[in-house]
């Protein structure tokens, strides 16, 4: 048998002491699932559920949610909806009831990819096992990522929360050995380059806390498209998380992240410039989408995801104008 | 007193939501340990090595069955079709990627999950495809079973040639159908007891007990009634376990060897090959007709991926065969031959992707005609059988388009496609027929009254979802003229009276007929021993000396079978609502007329037919296994990445039950009503994604980016 230790922190403290060459563990839907196919095999569980890290709490410049809040009660919440439509949206349209209702926020920000060799042992993965090579780059890549990926590695970045988050311009406050520290979103998940076994710029032993989302007002004014297989219980074929600041007629500020095509969470400032001081219609959106998928490289299977991203990209950018 | 129609909810329900209900892998015996199978990574060559020294050593771990160690069965592990040819370690050789080729067993299921995946296969591959395309030059004809038949691949009539030369429009296309998996709730599991060395218990999912015993009997070379099988309960199968499949035999090959009772089942991603699936179909459609509608040919090709090693026929072009009235009708069956485990039924097997291109194929010549698809099937009603010239036991299709079309609001459809808008979504409307053999097979049953005037009936079917304890419960109590509560009905067992398998929408019409006879029986002979209605059952018994009164009777299929053809038919209608941009279909409304024969039970039958139709959604826009055609492995293996409609895909669906008496088809005037609403849905849906989009999509399944 594979044998692991289990241990429920009883505090922060005790958390990221015992961190360092363990997993947290914390609703346990990414990591156990991957635990039971031998794809993810830690020798320590530490098990952060219970800590008092549930709190969703509204500061004068921003919303903070603690990292254990389920993604259930961050979508449910009044100031969530309120504040950024777009991460209620985003949040709703993933997974199913069930599993939104033990998931939470940092173990959602840190799920694993969905590609189907990265699951299967009975093919090539770097992420996985590196070194190993590739199966995807010469496979099935419907589902694969367009934008962000390397010759090791294209697996997608499977998170819907994340898009919104990306969009938002969050930071996420974590904590470890050597004390506290934020890390703005963009810089949280790495691209997979030539270590793709490397995903998240977290040093050993450092646990999340929360994740600080700071208000504007084009997160209010904000919505998330999502385009899938089925209506619910399926990952995105593409995605948009898009926000609006509009004043006099034109936008003044703009936030747009793309999910389904990355291997990270894809925001780009370009495309969100390009739409600063125009006016909020179609050829603007459409000009934004072009810039927001620039450098995609796609394959046989996911060749319709330019095509597709684009368009998702305008339909949030024209329901964020119409407002809430 | 009336029990049959009544709409019972399903004696067994209680059971089945409080956990009573028992399922294969949950019987347990004493000293029980655990299998887990271990499954190829090549799609073909052979198996040089499977190195199991690291996990026999594990803790826990009584043995690794492996090509090299494990038992030869002394007896073919294959009998007539449709028994499965079933790779159970006698060999070397591997025909697909994930077929087992070795088993862990140990004393807990962990023990041998990790012990399974601790084993190491070294193989030599051989070249491959899992492509139809590239092997389909080298399909060959093959006659097909269906409904318990043998039926000729080809069958003709008229001049096709001629009736296309004639046609004053024409269709001439190809559609597709892609590989879909087996994926019922309840994977496949079995425990196997040796109560002796000669004797063997079964626990199976299975949907045919009397086959696992034969196949267990012939490959132990054991007299069949040595191999006692029990099947209580099944979650879901629809075709998936009419044929035992390998597992099954390893199982109890497991079992001897350790020398324990042995409890297998198949983990999720062990699905994606082993126990079939829906094959890969491409049919080539050519129709033709007047100007007014009417067809002057119609002729349907189909050819379907089957394994190297053995032949699973997609009947595809049956339908045409039957349906419209046509003069000049060609229908063809193709096998290809992969490195691909063997498909199997599924569903509505042939009807359910036949329909797809035949009804496609058909909404395609009523645009080219511009007439209303509705009208030209209409039109193209056949009174009799085209093929054969002999007439329908009964046929009630026209009511069912009228009623159909009624409840839908079908008048309410512009021929035009993109005419009909609401809140920004395009909408379409799509109708198809739909059409499933009546299927008889002999059955057998007894019955028994009891002293205290209650009765138990018993036949070998199984209880698949089907509703099996109820209905047959229901025909029983009508037939003694007992309330319900009185009767008990028990099934699932290979010592009791054989039953046909419970598949092909079959049992409800072949096990209900010979419940009924045997109940007349009874109730005669309780009679003839002075009984003047029920309430004198008991009495009767016991005068006679308190044993049990017992009566076995047969329903057989007769001559009648010649000299009628036989089906339930019905029409699908669908609405769609599709995203102008994204291309995201939904299914607003599924409403579905059918006209089966007599209905038992109503509640039941509408669920079936609702089970049915549900299915067609997910046949239309979801299903798909996915090959990755370099390891020659289906990809897709969980039930994230391969797709079954989800409840919100769901919307509204209405079968409607139309009246029909048949009085030839069996004595229970019955047409199984188990896979009927499969057939014509994804093509009604697909013809609704043509009505709102305007564009054709001949392959399935209709995923956004087909509509970008
Ligand atoms: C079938 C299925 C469908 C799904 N569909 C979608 C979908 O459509 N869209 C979508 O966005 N998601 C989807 N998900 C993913 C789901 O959102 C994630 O599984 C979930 O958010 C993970 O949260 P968790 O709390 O269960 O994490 P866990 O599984 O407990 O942990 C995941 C990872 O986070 C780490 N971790 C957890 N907490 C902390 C912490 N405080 N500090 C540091 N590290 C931590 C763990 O060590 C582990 O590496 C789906 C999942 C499944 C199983």
């Amino acid at each position: 048998m594979r044998h692991f230790s289990y241990q429920r922190a009883a505090s922060v403290e005790d958390a990221v002491r015992a961190g360092p060459g363990a997993a947290f563990l914390a609703g346990g839907t990414s990591l156990v699932d991957l635990m039971k196919l031998e794809v993810l095999n830690p020798s320590r569980l530490v098990d952060v559920s219970r800590l008092d890290l549930r709190g969703i709490e509204a500061r004068p410049d921003g919303l903070r949610i603690g990292a254990c809040a389920t993604n259930s009660e961050v979508a449910a919440h009044p100031e969530v909806k309120r504040r950024f439509p777009v991460l209620s949206e985003a949040l709703l349209s993933g997974a199913s009831p069930q599993l939104r209702n033990v998931a939470t926020v940092a173990g959602n920000l840190m799920q694993r990819t969905r590609c189907a060799y990265y699951r299967d042992l009975a093919t090539a993965c770097n992420k996985r096992e590196p070194g190993s090579g590739c199966a995807a780059l010469e496979g099935w890549t419907r589902m694969h990522a367009i934008l962000g990926g390397s010759e090791r590695c294209i697996a997608l970045h499977p998170s819907d929360m994340c898009v919104a988050m990306a969009a938002l311009q969050a930071v996420i406050h974590v904590r470890g050995p050597n004390g506290d520290r934020d890390i703005p979103f963009g810089d949280f998940h790495l691209l997979p380059g030539d270590h793709p076994e490397r995903e998240f710029a977290l040093e050993p032993g450092e646990l999340v806390l929360s994740v600080f989302i700071p208000f504007s007002a084009a997160g209010m004014r904000s919505r998330y498209v999502k385009v899938r297989d089925r209506a619910s219980y399926a990952f995105a074929l593409a995605s948009c998380a898009a926000g609006l600041e509009i004043a006099s007629g034109k936008i003044r500020a703009a936030q747009l992240a793309l999910g389904g095509v990355g291997t990270k969470p894809w925001r780009v400032p370009e495309a969100e410039q390009a739409l600063q001081g125009q006016s909020p219609e179609r050829v603007a959106f459409q000009r934004a989408a072009e810039i927001a998928v620039r450098g995609a490289q796609t394959r046989r299977d996911n060749a319709f995801k330019m095509e597709l991203a684009r368009r998702t990209a305008v339909r949030a950018l024209t329901l964020a104008a119409e407002g809430a | 007193m009336k029990n049959i129609g009544d709409p019972l909810p399903r004696v067994d329900g209680p059971a089945k939501v409080t956990g009573a209900a028992r399922y294969a892998y949950e019987w347990q015996v004493p000293g029980m340990a655990y299998a887990v199978l271990v499954t190829s990574n090549t799609a073909r060559g052979r198996v040089l090595e499977v190195d199991a020294s690291a996990a026999t050593r594990e803790p826990g771990v009584l043995a690794v069955l492996t090509p090299q160690n494990a038992m030869r069965l002394p007896g073919p592990t294959q009998g007539e079709p449709p028994d499965r040819v079933v790779q159970a370690l006698q060999d070397d050789r591997v025909y697909f990627s994930n077929q087992p080729v070795a088993v862990a067993v140990a004393d807990t299921f962990e023990r041998a999950v990790h012990a399974a995946l601790m084993v190491r296969i070294r193989s030599e591959p051989a070249r491959h495809t899992v492509r139809l395309e590239d092997e389909l030059a080298n399909a060959v004809p093959h006659d097909l079973i269906a409904g318990g038949r043998s039926i000729p691949a080809d069958e003709a009539r008229g001049d096709v040639a001629r009736g296309l030369r004639e046609a004053d429009a024409r269709v001439e296309q190809t559609y597709e159908t892609p590989p879909e998996t087996h994926n019922p709730m309840e994977p496949h599991a079995t425990v196997a007891v040796w109560e002796a060395p000669d004797r063997l218990t079964v626990y199976d999912s299975t949907q045919w007990v009397f086959a696992v015993q034969r196949k267990l009997a012939r490959a132990f070379a054991m007299p069949k009634e040595n191999v006692h099988v029990i099947a209580k309960f099944v979650g879901g199968a629809f075709g998936s376990k009419g044929s035992p499949w390998s597992h099954v035999l390893l199982t109890a090959m497991a079992a001897k060897q350790v020398g324990r009772p042995v409890k297998l089942a198949l983990m999720r991603p062990h699905m994606f090959g082993m126990v079939g699936g829906r094959p890969h179909t491409r049919q080539k459609l050519a129709l033709g007709a007047r100007k007014d509608g009417r067809l002057t040919a119609l002729s349907h090709q189909s050819a379907s991926a089957t394994s190297r090693f053995d032949v699973f026929v997609e009947g595809c072009a049956l339908q045409a065969r039957h349906l419209y009235a046509c003069p000049n009708i060609e229908s063809k069956h193709r096998i290809v031959r992969l490195d691909i485990g063997t498909p199997t039924f599924m569903r509505a097997p042939g009807e359910a992707s036949g329909s797809f291109a035949l009804e496609s194929a058909l909404d395609e010549l009523a645009v080219a005609l511009d007439l209303d698809p509705l009208e030209l099937r209409l039109k193209n009603h056949a009174e009799k059988d085209p093929i054969e010239d002999r007439p329908f036991s009964s046929k009630s299709l026209r009511a069912c388009y009228a009623e159909g079309a009624r409840r839908f609001g079908w008048e309410k459809r512009s021929a035009r496609p993109r005419a009909q808008t609401r809140e920004g979504m395009l909408v379409g409307m799509g109708m198809a027929t739909a059409a499933y053999p009546g299927n008889f097979a002999p059955a057998q049953a007894l019955a028994r009254m009891n002293a205290d005037g209650t009765a138990l009936v018993q036949s070998g079917m199984l209880e698949v979802g089907n509703g099996a304890y109820t209905v047959m419960r229901q025909v029983a109590a009508d037939a003694l003229g007992l309330p319900v509560e009185k009767v008990r009905f028990d099934l699932g067992d290979s010592t009791m009276p054989e039953a046909p398998i419970t598949a092909g929408s079959i049992s409800t019409a072949s096990v209900g007929s010979a419940v009924l006879l045997v109940c007349r029986a009874l109730r005669q002979r309780l009679e003839q021993m002075g009984a003047s209605g029920a309430a004198s059952y008991a009495e009767v018994v016991q005068r006679a000396g308190g044993a049990p009164i017992e009566e076995r009777s047969k329903a057989a299929p007769g001559e009648e079978r010649k000299r009628y053809t036989m089906l339930g038919h019905g029409a699908q209608f669908a609405e769609v609502l599709v995203d102008p941009e994204l291309g995201m279909v939904r299914v607003a409304r599924l409403v579905g007329a059918f006209a089966c024969g007599r209905v038992l039970n109503a509640r039941l039958a509408r669920s079936q037919l609702m089970g049915g139709m549900v299915w067609g959604i997910g046949m239309a826009l979801h299903e798909h296994s996915v090959y990755d055609e370099k390891l020659g492995r289906i990809i897709s293996r969980d039930l994230a990445d391969y797709h079954v409609a989800s409840n919100a895909d769901v919307q509204s669906i209405e079968p409607i039950l139309v009246e029909e008496e048949d009085t030839v088809v069996d004595p229970a005037g019955v047409k199984g009503m188990g896979e009927i609403g499969t057939c014509g849905a994804a093509a009604a849906i697909a013809n609704a994604v043509f009505n709102a989009t305007g564009r054709r999509i001949r392959s399935l399944p209709i995923t956004p980016d087909n509509l970008l």
